[in-house]
């Protein structure tokens, strides 16, 4: 029983970087009809701001110190990060070292403003081009910006530490009832997974409860009507593709501890999150949260000995499996909207 | 001839001509000089030229037929590639044992993933089609281990059965005794000519499959897969079931995949997952919708100018730029090179995604239609000669059923 609880809550981490990835994605196709497959690099972007928070907290002014030496026998360097002499080594030394929590700061400006350039520079011409097109010309900005990233950070991953405070284990199982040491969980992935249900939490609010939210949802129903009653859909649109942009930003931004960032990180998550978008039905933003929490849990179940050694390799194609399954048999996804993406 | 209309047989022609040619054609610089670097006639390029230029062919097939947009073709070609080093480890380096087998599975692996990915269209059928390929990726490099030899990628080893190896037969891939990686060099003046087995073996495969596919763009069944394109729903009211045509399509096109994937296995006997990952998929995608998709030549000049680039533009580096400018004041130079260094040597991708989003938007023909365009310009033909006119009635737009 212990070991299925680990398995579950190794799940929700994942999980949780996919549902946030797949409600952005369903966010942009609700709205925009547009199939974004440059979606993935707005993760890795967002995963790129925390290495550049990281690094931008760390410039240092380098001062000499003539009383040490090092072993070449030149004056010793002494760096000292220029948030420390701002804010006194105490307080600039736990800025630095929460780096990662403060890019989101970051990440949600940066993000914002390259959503709302992609889409008034590039996606707004292809409204009316089939979604063929759509995903070509959004693959080949993946392609780009992915390129962009490896010419300033290099084709390694960079490692990006979280806060000392989550940098250890929690022994999860003593708090449901466990003996000690049954149930270890690092304490990050349970920061992930609050902090990613917040967001979604925070982006189903913002929907439902206020005047905006409940016009763009207004607008994803019948946008022509929406027009016709003399409000700008359009503007809100955009806003809402650069709020989806964010909302990946910050899935990256915060999943930079678990997984050091590298370029291509965006696509991996890519083709799953859109296998994620398609299990849960095109256009459907529960069914995207839902299917992302659900897939991420599956798969890490499927990752049990157990399991492997009765079916070996499921772990591997499970959830490419269970796309194909529901494709067939429940072609709208699980809670797929009614003519979405139909002939 | 060959049931060609007059217009096509030259066109055949031409291409069998330029084909045949390829080791004098893409050498036009004498070694040693400058421009030397730009030479593209040395074997292993060239080969790749032929056997990609294969595999966007059957991908054109399709794709630029039927429209639907399939992001998993990598499969086939991994499954060809590891079909024929099985037959270089069971039988021997003969290739056409290896080469028919490679067509065969990768046309059954074709048929059951196209009979499944092919009840649904448009975005959900490319997503099967990488759901697929991802798979066999992925088992590629786990489970299925003893097929593979996963990570380290399948070769021949020398406790190999090769029950066909007789005492005289070569070494390594070859056909009847024609040995792959051997060639004859001719040097003529300054220039250096290498014609290479490998290459030709290719090329004439090539030719091969390039008459096929222009056969199946002329034939009615050409004509019914662009039927698919442009209107499915009308061709489903006419009374015609489209799935055999698009599983067909399919087949054939998975088909072509197999037989370039078992191709690059015999210039080179290896075989590894990589060859299947979506990436290589995503590569055939770029060469055919770079080239004009659709089109006869498109995908063939898509691939071939993907892979030139690739080789060339990734060997130029800061030091070549600085001789080609070295004429210019030196703060210029200077700034001229630090512009272009991001898009050169490794930076290549970024290039290329560059313009392969500028095809997407300003050229979706692809070069043929730039070309159309440039030769429409020069002979100052009208561009609205054959185009309808703009009585929406009677010429309604079709709508792709990729919508």
């Amino acid at each position: 029983m212990d070991a299925l609880i680990l398995q579950f809550l190794n799940g929700l981490d994942k999980g949780s970087a996919y549902a946030l990835i797949a409600l952005g994605l369903t966010l942009i196709f609700g709205t925009l009809g547009v199939v974004n497959f440059a979606h993935g690099a707005m993760f890795m972007i967002g995963a790129f701001c925390a290495v550049a928070m990281q690094s931008m907290l760390n410039i240092s002014k380098v001062t000499l110190d003539p009383t040490k030496l090092d072993f070449l026998g030149n004056p010793a360097q002494i760096r000292t990060p220029m948030v420390e002499s701002l804010f006194g080594p105490e307080l600039g030394g736990s800025i630095i070292n929460w780096s990662v929590p403060l890019s989101i700061l970051l990440a949600i400006p940066v993000m914002l403003a390259l959503g709302f350039i992609m889409e008034r520079g590039l996606i707004k011409h292809f409204y009316k081009r089939p979604h063929a097109d759509q995903i070509l010309v959004t693959f080949g900005l993946a392609i780009v910006l992915q390129e962009i990233i490896k010419y300033f950070y290099g084709a390694n991953p960079i490692p990006t530490p979280a806060p000392d405070a989550f940098r250890g284990s929690i022994d999860f199982g003593v708090l449901i009832g466990y003996a000690q040491n049954t149930i270890i969980y690092p304490a990050w992935r349970l920061v992930y997974f609050t902090f990613s249900a917040v967001i979604i939490a925070a982006v189903f609010a913002f929907l439902q409860f206020t005047t905006f939210g409940m016009v763009v949802r207004a607008g994803m129903a019948d946008r022509e009507t929406v027009g016709l009653l003399g409000i700008n859909i359009d503007k809100r649109f955009t806003i809402m593709f650069g709020i989806a942009a964010a909302v990946a930003g910050m899935a990256g931004a915060m999943y930079a501890p678990i997984n050091s960032p590298n370029y291509h990180m965006g696509m991996d998550f890519l083709v799953l999150s859109f296998v994620v978008v398609v299990v849960g039905g095109m256009g459907s933003l529960p069914g995207a949260v839902l299917a992302g929490f659900l897939l991420g849990v599956v798969e890490s179940f499927a990752s049990m000995n157990e399991v492997k050694s009765l079916i070996p390799g499921i772990d591997q194609i499970i959830i490419y499996l269970i796309a194909i399954i529901i494709l067939l048999t429940r072609p709208r996804g699980l809670m797929g909207r009614k003519g979405v993406m139909e002939e | 001839m060959l049931g060609l209309s007059k217009k096509d047989t030259t066109f055949l022609v031409v291409v069998i001509f330029l084909t045949l040619m390829t080791p004098i054609l893409l050498q036009p610089f004498p070694e040693g000089s400058v421009l030397a670097q730009f030479n593209a006639g040395y074997p292993d390029l060239m080969q790749r030229f032929a056997i990609y230029g294969i595999f966007a062919i059957g991908f054109n097939i399709l794709f630029g037929l039927t429209g639907y947009l399939s992001f998993g073709h990598a499969a086939f070609l991994g499954v060809g590639s590891y079909s024929v080093v099985w037959m270089y480890k069971l039988l021997g380096y003969n290739v056409v044992p290896g080469l028919l087998l490679a067509v065969v599975t990768a046309g059954l692996f074709a048929l059951l993933i196209g009979y499944i990915s092919l009840r649904r269209s448009g975005i959900y059928f490319s997503i099967l089609t990488l759901a697929f390929a991802q798979m066999s990726f992925n088992l590629a490099y786990s489970v299925l281990t003893p097929l593979t030899n996963g990570e380290t990628g399948l070769q021949v080893y020398t406790d190999d059965p090769q029950i066909l190896m007789g005492a005289g037969s070569p070494n390594s891939p070859h056909f009847f005794g024609i040995v792959m990686n051997e060639s004859a060099k001719i040097d003529v003046g300054g220039w250096q000519f290498t014609f290479n087995n490998g290459y030709y073996f290719c090329a004439i495969i090539a030719i091969i499959v390039f008459y096929l596919s222009l056969r199946i763009f002329r034939s009615p069944f050409g004509i019914m897969l662009r039927a698919i394109k442009t209107n499915q729903t009308r061709m489903t009211y006419t009374g015609l079931n489209p799935r055999p045509y698009t599983l067909a399509a399919f087949v054939i096109s998975g088909m072509y995949a197999g037989l370039a994937g078992g191709l690059l296995a015999s210039m080179d006997p290896l075989a590894g997952a990589e060859r299947m990952q979506w990436t290589a998929s995503g590569e055939v995608v770029l060469m055919t919708i770079l080239g004009g998709a659709g089109t006869l030549m498109g995908p063939i000049l898509g691939a071939g100018f993907i892979k030139y680039f690739e080789n060339i533009f990734s060997k130029i580096n800061d030091d070549i730029l600085h001789t080609w400018f070295a004429a210019l004041p030196d703060g210029l130079e200077d700034a001229i090179v630090f512009m272009v260094h991001p898009f050169i040597g490794k930076g290549w991708s970024l290039t290329l995604g560059l313009l392969f989003m500028m095809v997407v938007i300003f050229l979706p023909g692809g070069l043929i239609e730039g070309g159309n365009r440039i030769w429409r310009l020069v002979t100052g033909r009208s561009r609205n000669r054959n185009t309808p006119g703009k009585d929406a009635q009677h010429h309604p737009k079709p709508t792709a059923h990729v919508n």
